[in-house]
């Protein structure tokens, strides 16, 4: 009935004139008294899938379903004691403002519209790749769906990165697949991966904190998580007896088939050293678990001390023994890095020693969502196949990447000291990534309050946070931390000026929370 | 296959994609205008961030006022739509909502038999039942509510049916729905208690003079408020078919009607750990709901380059039926929609014999010999799924008219030897 009226208010009138209305009315005039009232739906938070159910994304969390509201109420007028919300709650380094890649973007409009071939506007080495790019698509078109592993000239260009990348290790085309993003890899190889039941249910090691695609899929499938602990007082450095103190444990009460890793860190910021990850690869031959690597920040390493070593490399260097035997994925993305491209979502999979049926499974999974979408995978081509020297694009894509890249590494060390500086907080070295994570004190009576009000005490903290400063950033908890311990992962993208008001206001609120909850 | 994307589509993405294309004179104005209009709604105005999960915000206005427009006036309200990765992640996505129970009553899904075998495909992945209703072949695939009511029945034994799924234009059959049809289904679902799911993917691809596409949307509406404020509906569009054609780009949105609001709260949070749906699928969606209208710059040519592919199309539709139904042991219902023929074939005894002795489905050994012989590939009918003892196979009507014929030629030689091999 109301829809009804809310018709008529917007002068529409349903048309009901005519047999079928009379006929339909009637038959639900027959339809018993209790059934006029609106019904019970069949699809409600008792009857949906319970797997869902439970899945948890804090990164668009309940934090950011907040900031979402106060920035509907700043629209409206409303007054607060800022002017607006600063999403620093998710790594999308071009809604802060950092500009695309001027080359990428020429090649994508290129393959978008090829009328532009003809345009003078556009340099000889971004045609080229474009034409490269078109010709392998059907119809020479970025419209024809791909081949369910990609298109194949792309598979090329991303191993020959791949092979460049580590020095000259070959990367066979056959083992690369063009996935939706990273985290359509991720979800689809732990797809593939769960079974069992009871205790032989596939348990899934991962890092904690983590970023919460591994959860959110671990729920999603039903499978049972397993949580190593990265260590804070070193810098969140992955330590082999962790890994095994918790596979042990995991052994009573499931199957430990998988181990995840994110490097560089997300949200924690850490590269690991080439040692930790000979380490991490020789427990995983030792334990027999399926590696994930997640790699999807390898552009993005600021610390002169650290350098991104990427798992396949090291597997290989360690010997037949590793490298004929440990099952192996890694994860890369257009999201990230100095591109940022993350509405494009590109990215690929490489994997290692998989089993030939399994390979054959893993294409049969994907086809079923036909392709990733061709605009993602022509992205990607050109983060594997940027100009080089020589090439007529090559100065400026050099100057965009390096300052993208230069302008990160500075507020990566300006956000942890300005973060060190704030009694009650500590930050460790950003080493790489785009976040910082920094330890936050909170007091008792915080502690308290929080619970009073039903919230993870970091939560409390966050959404006083975005209250009073319209500052959002995500809780701790919900990318998992030690019991105890409280935290939140802040971007560190908004331009530096912004950046460093951001980072000011949130001293001052800290300084200010600590007084109030004395 | 050739046929060529529409131009004003990817002259507006050429211009998301490279901003300072706004600055040319090559482009004409409303597509610039059009461009801005998508930009300025994303963050950084730019196609390289994340949308909002549900999709970007003006972009779902212009779906929700194109299905207003498509449905006679009937409101939609953007609220109610989600941008999704292709329909084939919204179809995805509900299912997997609406799967639950286990033994006796995990949750049973209704398709059509023939069937888009993703439908077979996603129940697997869930670990749903698959609950088929046959379509009649005799009766131009038509939908028949005494065999929903068999197949509900028979189903509740071993099952709990919830969902009914309905792809209008059929695929792989190509029947339009007529209203009444629609009507009689809309209370089935209302009656049985069932989530009806609406692929209506093909919706710009009606060919037969005498069948008109109506959005299950509408007619639920135009039912009354009994069954428009209880008919829980999930409608599905794709930028992959009708006059556009752009697979490539995966773009797509699904209307939810009578969603429980928490339940919408759970789909977002869902769809929020993939992000979102790539921003340029996203904004191809914008312009197929948003095209030039009469008046505009690009409005002659846009008008002519979309009524050519669907003439196009259409002729193919019509040329195919009557090619194939020409030879002898194939018959072919008319294809009053889609982008497929899906014929019926006799396969005499002996080749159902060798099929047997090679471990094959009939109808998938007859496309294998096809295949190797004329290098034609189409999809055996037991992809598909169809009456026991009857067999079939899908073939697009895509290719350009001249090569079409050459394949059905080649096809009808084929056939003939076939029948003339195994007699």
């Amino acid at each position: 009935m109301q829809r009804a009226a809310a018709l008529a208010r917007k002068g529409c009138c349903p048309r009901t004139a005519g047999a079928w209305g009379r006929r339909w009315s009637s038959a639900a005039a027959e339809a018993p008294a209790v059934l006029r009232a609106r019904r019970g739906r069949i699809l409600t938070p008792e009857s949906m899938n319970p797997q869902v159910r439970a899945v948890e994304y804090a990164v668009r969390g309940p934090i950011v379903l907040k900031a979402v509201e106060i920035e509907l109420e700043l629209q409206r007028g409303i007054k607060k004691p800022f002017t607006e919300v600063i999403r620093a709650n998710i790594g999308d380094a071009q809604a802060m403002g950092q500009q695309p890649i001027t080359f990428l973007r020429q090649v994508m409009a290129l393959c978008t519209y090829p009328n532009l071939l003809d345009s003078p506007s556009f340099p000889e080495d971004a045609k080229k790749r474009a034409r490269r790019i078109l010709q392998a698509c059907g119809g020479n078109s970025l419209g024809s769906y791909s081949a369910s592993q990609g298109v194949n000239c792309i598979r090329e260009d991303v191993a020959a990165y791949i092979t460049r990348r580590d020095g000259g290790m070959p990367a066979d085309p056959d083992n690369i697949y063009l996935t939706t993003g990273a985290s359509d890899g991720i979800s689809t190889i732990l797809k593939i991966l769960v079974s069992g039941g009871g205790k032989s249910r596939t348990g899934v090691m991962i890092p904690i904190p983590q970023y919460p695609l591994y959860s959110a899929v671990i729920s999603e499938l039903d499978a049972i998580q397993v949580n190593y602990y990265l260590d804070e007082e070193n810098c969140w450095a992955l330590n082999v007896h962790e890994l095994r103190r918790a596979v042990r444990e995991a052994k009573n009460h499931c199957d430990p088939k998988v181990l995840c890793i994110i490097n560089p860190g997300n949200p924690t910021g850490q590269v690991q050293s080439r040692k930790c990850i000979e380490d991490v690869i020789h427990f995983a031959w030792e334990e027999k678990l399926f590696l994930l690597a997640d790699e999807v920040y390898q552009d993005n390493v600021y610390s002169p001390d650290c350098r991104f070593h990427s798992f396949k490399k090291v597997l290989y260097e360690m010997g037949p023994e590793y490298s004929n035997n440990v099952e192996l994925a890694s994860f890369h993305s257009t999201s990230k890095g100095y591109m940022g491209e993350c509405g494009y979502r590109g990215g690929y999979m490489e994997v290692i020693n998989l089993h030939p049926e399994i390979k054959g499974q893993l294409v049969k999974l994907l086809s079923v969502r036909l392709c990733p979408p061709v605009s993602g995978q022509a992205a990607m081509d050109i983060v594997v196949n940027p100009p080089v020297a020589g090439e007529e694009s090559f100065e400026q894509f050099h100057k965009e990447k390096e300052s993208v890249l230069g302008n990160l590494a500075t507020k990566a060390k300006l956000t942890e000291n300005l973060f060190n500086e704030v009694p009650g907080i500590h930050c460790n070295p950003l080493q790489g990534a785009m976040y910082a994570f920094p330890r936050i004190f909170i007091p008792t009576k915080a502690v308290e309050a929080a619970q009073a009000h039903k919230m993870a005490p970091d939560m409390f903290y966050c959404m006083k946070l975005l209250e009073e400063t319209g500052i959002c950033v995500v809780p701790g908890s919900g990318f998992g931390q030690r019991e105890g311990t409280y935290h939140f992962r802040m971007t560190i993208l908004p331009p530096v000026e912004k950046l460093k008001t951001v980072l000011q206001k949130v001293k001052d609120f800290h300084i200010k929370f600590l007084d109030k909850y004395a």
